[in-house]
């Protein structure tokens, strides 16, 4: 026993920081979950011409929390043949893997709570891919055969889509040389080029695969409500479901965050090294400026004194926030001596900001392929995975291996790597045609002898 | 000391998962207990300091195999495969399989006592910092010393994936 009390002590000695950082993500996610929904609600209502959520707080702002008490309170109901045990593991699974994977994302150079591990992007993709027992085993839990198939569906769908997803990350990974998170954004610092221009079609692959792994539109199919009740958690209630939702949600802030920081740079600012473009720096605090005097401007606006004072301390929040963006960029200008001494809090702030926006861009893509596509059948799903996604990221794998020898053979750097990434990208997307028309030809064969045959399809 | 601790736990975790997995009744309850021992036995391989096999035994065999595992148990009818016997016929080959391994683990925790340096390793800790880049070095072995083998292996496999596709496919 003293051992384990020594080695307990060794270890909060070591990792006391990281541990405590860990605890603060795991207390703020849920609440971080929430306005993302209540984004999404209003991103919904926006795009089919209503207003959304405008009953809890002023625009809705105060729903979330409402929802989640609502949750908390809520009966949990076990089904009576539901596996116990097995039940209360599945969304425990799910959202710990999804809080996991996490740890190992840097969001900006300053933030990053399991800090430098080499293996870095691997982690944080095996470990989120872990989050599927939880659909599995909930949907098995459940003992009901809409949750069966729904958790069926979404494993298959799942390992269909990691091949295409992790062939997408290795011809990015192919530029970096590392898999350490850090180096492979100084990576494209260095090159003064995001990945997202050297490997387009791989960008293009891994966002269709994120989607279909994170089970949103067009691809819910797991939880298809029009066929399969709500998919894997249609037993689930109350709090439980709730993780499942939490779980959700931080997986898309995982993907959105490997795709951040693999193909759009991740903390830095748009052209970090064209020195003309530096005003940039001040559109963060600018932004924040502005949403604060619109909340100011529709105070007047609001029904009540408590809506009204709610709106105000909205403004006041945004207002801190850019005043703590504006503090790095501003002091320089006013005292030039400064800039050393305030370099890593530019670093830290600005960095975090950049980060959190791209992530931001990459969900908002998300919600608005959500409702503008319909959904997918599982066939087509599969085929689309199996047939379309999976060879023509492996052919891109290979153009872009063949684009960064050839890139290294000219000492090409930077913008110049484009001469002959273009090509690569191009012949990719001729491979992409090819593979559809074969495909297309397949199909009318397939339709010509397919009239006697009821089970096909 | 936490180096100990650690491998203890994640040891006695593994341990206990594999006698679970063999012993339990239920399919599923035998894959989660194998889900453990396959995590338990990553995370003896994180405390040696090998992250990148961690991460491979996480994403090959929790994430890939395992998936596929419970993908093919949730096909199976579970009610017949609960009321059959599953132990049947095997007991005294497996006793005596079992009684073996455990005599030849037993010759060798007894011969490494005796020999002096040749022992159980001892771990020192090390800072991150000190060690050298894991997934990079593993790179270096595979494409530098063994990429005969490695090339030998992957062949080896895509043969039997191809056979696999030829098997599965639909004769018309």
């Amino acid at each position: 026993m003293n051992a384990v009390f020594q080695a307990t002590i060794e270890f909060l000695k070591l990792y006391w920081a990281p541990l405590l950082c860990g605890v603060a993500v795991v207390a703020i996610l849920p609440l971080i979950a929430g306005y993302i929904v209540l984004v999404e609600r209003k991103i919904m209502a926006d795009m089919q011409a209503r207003l959304g959520p405008m009953r809890v707080g002023p625009h809705g702002l105060l729903q979330p929390i409402a929802d989640a008490v609502k949750l908390l309170i809520k009966e949990d109901i076990i089904p009576d043949n539901a596996d116990k045990l097995v039940f209360w593991l599945a969304p425990v699974l799910s959202v710990g893997a999804a809080l996991l994977s996490l740890a190992g994302l840097a969001i900006g150079p300053a933030f990053q709570i399991a800090q430098d591990i080499n293996i870095g992007i691997l982690f944080v993709v095996g470990i989120s891919a872990l989050g599927i027992f939880g659909i599995v085993l909930g949907g098995w839990a459940s003992n009901s055969h809409y949750s069966l198939m729904g958790a069926l569906r979404s494993s298959a769908q799942l390992v269909s889509y990691e091949t295409a997803a992790g062939m997408a990350l290795v011809s990015a990974l192919l530029f970096t040389g590392t898999l350490n998170i850090k180096s492979i954004v100084e990576a494209q610092s260095k090159e003064g080029i995001w990945f997202v221009m050297l490997a387009p079609v791989a960008f293009f692959t891994y966002l269709v695969a994120s989607i279909a792994e994170t089970n949103r539109a067009p691809f819910d199919l797991p939880e298809a409500e029009s066929e399969l009740v709500a998919g894997y958690m249609t037993e689930f209630s109350g709090f439980r479901w709730s993780l499942y939702f939490l779980a959700e949600y931080t997986n898309m802030i995982v993907v959105a965050s490997v795709a951040t920081t693999l193909f759009l740079g991740g903390w830095l600012r748009p052209f970090a090294k064209v020195s003309w473009l530096n005003f940039l720096d001040f559109a963060p605090p600018v932004l924040m400026i502005a949403i604060a005097a619109y909340c100011v401007l529709r105070v007047p606006k609001q029904p009540t004194r408590v809506q009204q004072l709610f709106m105000l301390a909205v403004a006041g929040l945004c207002f801190v926030v850019a005043l703590v963006l504006a503090a790095p960029v501003v002091l320089p200008v006013i005292k030039p001596l400064l800039r050393e001494a305030v370099a890593p809090f530019y670093a830290g702030i600005h960095g975090g900001f950049w980060f959190i926006f791209k992530v931001s861009a990459y969900i908002y893509l998300f919600m608005w392929l959500r409702f503008t596509l319909p959904r997918y059948r599982f066939d087509q799903l599969m085929r689309l995975g199996w047939h379309f996604l999976i060879p023509l990221s492996i052919i891109n794998v290979l153009l872009v291996g063949v684009a960064s020898i050839a890139g290294a053979y000219f000492h090409l750097q930077g913008w110049g790597l484009l001469l002959v990434t273009t090509p690569a990208a191009i012949f990719a997307l001729v491979a992409a045609f090819l593979i559809l028309a074969i495909e297309k030809e397949h199909d009318t064969r397939k339709d010509q002898t397919a009239a006697s045959d009821f089970y096909a399809g | 000391m936490l180096d100990k601790v650690l491998f203890y736990f994640f040891a006695g975790i593994a341990v206990a998962s594999a006698a679970l997995m063999v012993t339990r009744r239920n399919v599923v309850h035998s894959a989660i207990f194998l889900i453990t021992a396959l995590l338990a036995t990553a995370g003896i391989f994180l405390q040696l300091r090998a992250e990148f096999l961690f991460i491979v035994q996480i994403i090959l065999y929790v994430g890939g195999i395992m998936v596929l595992f419970v993908f093919v148990i949730m096909l199976v009818n579970l009610d017949v495969a609960l009321h059959q016997i599953q132990f049947a016929r095997q007991k005294w080959v497996a006793l005596f399989v079992a009684l073996a391994l455990a005599g030849q683990a037993g010759v060798m925790f007894w011969t490494s006592g005796k020999m002096p340096g040749q022992g159980f390793p001892v771990l020192t800790a090390e800072a991150a910092e000190h060690l050298p880049a894991n997934s990079e070095t593993v790179a270096h072995s595979l494409f530098e010393s063994y990429l005969l083998p490695f090339e030998i292996a992957s062949v080896l496999l895509l043969v039997a994936m191809i056979g696999a596709v030829v098997m599965a496919k639909k004769r018309t």
